[in-house]
């Protein structure tokens, strides 16, 4: 199987994500876009990595992974807060997330 | 493949490293003070450990540009005292660099002064624990046991370095953890606000979803760029495949200039590579159509943190923006550069266009700001088109074309951008420094947040002479007004603009100036010139009581009525008042402030809710500064009289920043 396939597929995934971000209303899937994306990008490192015979790009994808667990982080703190506030807004003392 | 043997250490200047490895380091023993230092000591501890940290990182700037200058301009033959490509360009100093990461350094002072101010009323703009759901008791014992979030600082540390790495680097990989490294903390602090905390935490999701999106598109296109490195330079050095943006470019300049043709398809894989790393920088600039976040985000976030996002982030983007543009042109045929000035070109004039155009018609202090904000992109962007023109001799020649080893920068373009970036910081610092010490009062005279409503803005002028002449400075040094710092930018940008062959944009830019200065004086008239709410509800009760004299029994409703036409309750009216005394303000009067947007739905808690809805026509209180934030605001309005009247002793530091670096 020809090899650049695999760029054609990051270049899928990532239109998917990037589609996903714009469109959904869902902070919790937006963020799974954003997500997609970079896991395209990372495809896309070890895919010319392989076509360049050159250890850089699969290097370049363990510092993606590293910045997207420290983005889930921030995010996921983010988002969890604001779905705090809202829910206890909105319904007294229900809180799910709480804990 | 090379074969690995053994491990060979890199070799570090460390010196150059030392202005990053000051903030940064001091970020961490931040973060370790939190855990070991007792709580009563640890919000001094921070301050001044923060304030020490970026004081040695400006003076090791310093010390950097000395030897970096003394390098440049060294005679052949004679040893460098420093060599700008740290690490093989991880860390590229330019002297373009250099000069953004003292400029960062001087507004990330600023913005600590106003962020470390806790006003007269012995609250900084924090909340108590921001992890506390808002409207809860848990909040309310937090507030009642005075607990205070001093993350704050080493966070701002950890933002202003990655800001200072992300102007400073030619590695793209290092230049997206550099992104990933100032805005992270600043998507945390845009949540942490005192008051109207829900805005803040939706000004924080906005500002975290668009972000987290900006910094893909960014790593995507660094994964294209990567992909077309490997393919130009695999014919050289194999080990040099990397995305360093200066070795792709070269490589592919090397293999264009000997009329050879890249790959297949190559090209255009650069061009979206560098198109969507232009895109992620865009979005930090805050650039239209990437622009939309800007003000849900200024508005929500706490006032001092705005301050120094807005102008040490722009700083930082901008100048990652042009050495982006010019590298990655550097590598690219003429017509495609051509085309890629053009986007630029047309970017610059949206932005110039909806900045100033929608920030005409904003009641918001705040969100006014964020559309000068973005007009001021539009300017900055107008000063980065000439980014693929070099100049030989005096004369600009087409970028493609450079003379031999003499390729630059058009040196219009770092003048005028590294001026612009610290006219523009110190207003926008100093401009949110005040606007933290202009309150709301509730009825009951309780302090309560920013009056960030224009409306309560009336009169403030004879309330607060000083505070309302410093903001009116800042206001016409973003006007661009002869004698201010702001003028100089922007005949900096514009003229940046000419040399680059662009004069319609340059007068687009001037009337773009034109429309912005009508929003920045109206705030001026609102300030000084219009009387203040209670003075003009005193004149209209003082009209009911000439008409309740003449009439008896009648215009007990009529207070609204009479205070409704703003304005027009003239001095005329108020001797009649003698008797009146100054009574609640006439709800007639009351214009509600109607953000548009998302933002708009968003409620806020308790007190504050209430309060809001009076408080649109009573009058801003100033609260006193505790120092800090005076000084910032002082600070401030001496650097743009002091930029405007002398541009020079700046101008020449900016010039020097032009010298080529080989």
């Amino acid at each position: 199987m020809e090899i650049t396939n695999y760029v054609v597929l990051a270049c899928i995934l990532f239109a998917i994500g990037a589609t996903t971000v714009l469109l959904r209303r869902n902070a919790i899937v937006v963020f799974m876009g954003v997500e997609l994306m970079l896991n395209a990008t990372n495809l896309a490192f070890v895919t010319f990595a392989r076509i360049h015979g050159d250890l850089t790009g699969q290097v370049l994808a363990f510092f993606v992974m590293v910045v997207a667990a420290a983005e889930v982080v921030v995010g996921l703190a983010i988002i969890v807060t604001i779905f705090r506030t809202r829910r206890s807004a909105s319904v007294d003392d229900v809180n799910l997330l709480h804990g | 493949m090379p074969e690995i043997t053994a491990f060979e250490a890199p070799e570090i200047e460390w010196v150059a490293l030392a202005p990053l490895l000051i903030v940064l380091g001091t970020g961490i023993v931040g973060v370790l003070v939190e855990a070991f230092v007792p709580a009563r000591a640890r919000r001094l501890t921070q301050i001044v450990l923060t304030l020490a940290a970026l004081a040695g990182a400006l003076v090791a700037v310093g010390v950097l540009w000395g030897m970096l200058q003394d390098t440049l301009t060294a005679q052949p033959g004679q040893e460098a005292a420093l060599n700008p490509r740290v690490l093989g360009g991880t860390l590229f100093l330019t002297p373009f660099a250099l000069g953004a990461q003292g400029i960062i350094t001087i507004l990330a002072i600023l913005g600590v002064l106003v962020v470390a101010d806790r006003t007269s009323t012995g609250e900084d703009a924090f909340a108590p624990t921001a992890a506390a759901v808002p409207g809860t008791h848990y909040e309310d014992l937090a507030r009642e046991a005075g607990l205070r979030q001093t993350e704050i600082y080493p966070l701002l540390l950890f933002a202003a370095g990655g800001m200072m790495l992300f102007a400073s680097t030619d590695d793209l990989i290092v230049m997206f953890i550099a992104l990933e490294v100032l805005s992270l903390p600043l998507y945390v602090l845009c949540a942490t606000a005192r008051r109207r905390r829900l805005l803040s935490q939706e000004a924080a999701a906005k500002y975290f979803l668009l972000g987290a999106f900006a910094s893909a598109l960014f790593i995507f296109g660094v994964a294209l760029i990567y992909g077309f490195g490997g393919m130009v330079v695999r014919g050289g050095n194999p080990d040099a495949i990397g995305v360093r943006l200066l070795e792709v470019s070269s490589a592919s300049r090397n293999i264009l200039s000997q009329g050879g043709s890249l790959p297949d398809g190559t090209a255009a894989l650069y061009l979206a590579g560098v198109v969507l790393v232009v895109v992620g920088l865009l979005f930090k600039v805050g650039a239209v159509p990437f622009h939309a976040w800007t003000p849900d985000v200024y508005t929500g976030a706490p006032t001092p943190i705005t301050g120094f996002m807005a102008a040490a982030t722009k700083a930082a983007a901008v100048v990652a923006l042009v050495q982006v543009l010019w590298r990655a042109g550097f590598g690219m045929a003429p017509d495609v550069v051509e085309q890629l000035q053009l986007a630029v070109v047309v970017i610059a004039v949206l932005t110039m266009a909806v900045g100033t155009v929608v920030g005409a018609v904003q009641t918001d202090v705040k969100r006014l700001l964020a559309y000068s904000s973005i007009a001021h992109a539009g300017f900055l962007v107008t000063g980065v088109v000439g980014f693929a023109t070099v100049v030989d001799g005096g004369a600009a020649v087409s970028f493609v074309t450079p003379p031999e080893g003499q390729t630059i920068v058009a040196p219009d373009v770092i003048r005028g951008v590294l001026f612009y970036l610290l006219a523009y910081g110190v207003a926008t610092v100093g401009a949110f420094g005040v606007v933290t010490l202009v309150r709301e009062r509730s009825a009951d005279g309780v302090i309560l947040g920013e009056a960030t409503d224009l409306a309560a803005w009336r009169g403030l002028g004879r309330r607060a002479p000083w505070l309302t002449a410093a903001f009116a400075l800042f206001l016409l040094s973003m006007a661009g007004i002869p004698l201010t710092a702001g003028f100089v930018a922007k005949f900096g940008v514009f003229s940046a603009a000419v040399a680059a062959g662009y004069w319609w944009l340059a007068v687009l830019g001037v009337l773009a100036s034109v429309v912005a200065v009508a929003f920045y004086v109206r705030v001026i008239v609102i300030m000084v010139m219009t009387p203040s709410n209670e003075e003009t509800a005193a004149a209209a009760q003082g009209v009911v009581a000439v008409r309740d004299a003449g009439v008896p029994g009648s215009g007990a409703g009529l207070s609204g009525s009479g205070a409704s036409g703003r304005g027009s309750a003239d001095a005329s009216a108020a001797p009649a008042g003698g008797a009146v005394e100054p009574a609640a303000p006439a709800s007639g009067a009351v214009r509600t402030a109607a953000p548009e947007g998302g933002l708009a739905t968003a409620t806020v808690f308790g007190e504050e809710h209430e309060a809001k809805a009076e408080a649109a026509a009573t009058d801003a209180v100033v609260v006193g500064s505790r120092g800090p934030a005076a000084v910032a605001v002082a600070l401030c309005a001496a650097a743009t009289l002091v930029l405007g009247l002398f541009p020079s002793l700046v101008l020449d530091l900016a010039e020097q920043a032009t010298r080529y670096v080989p």
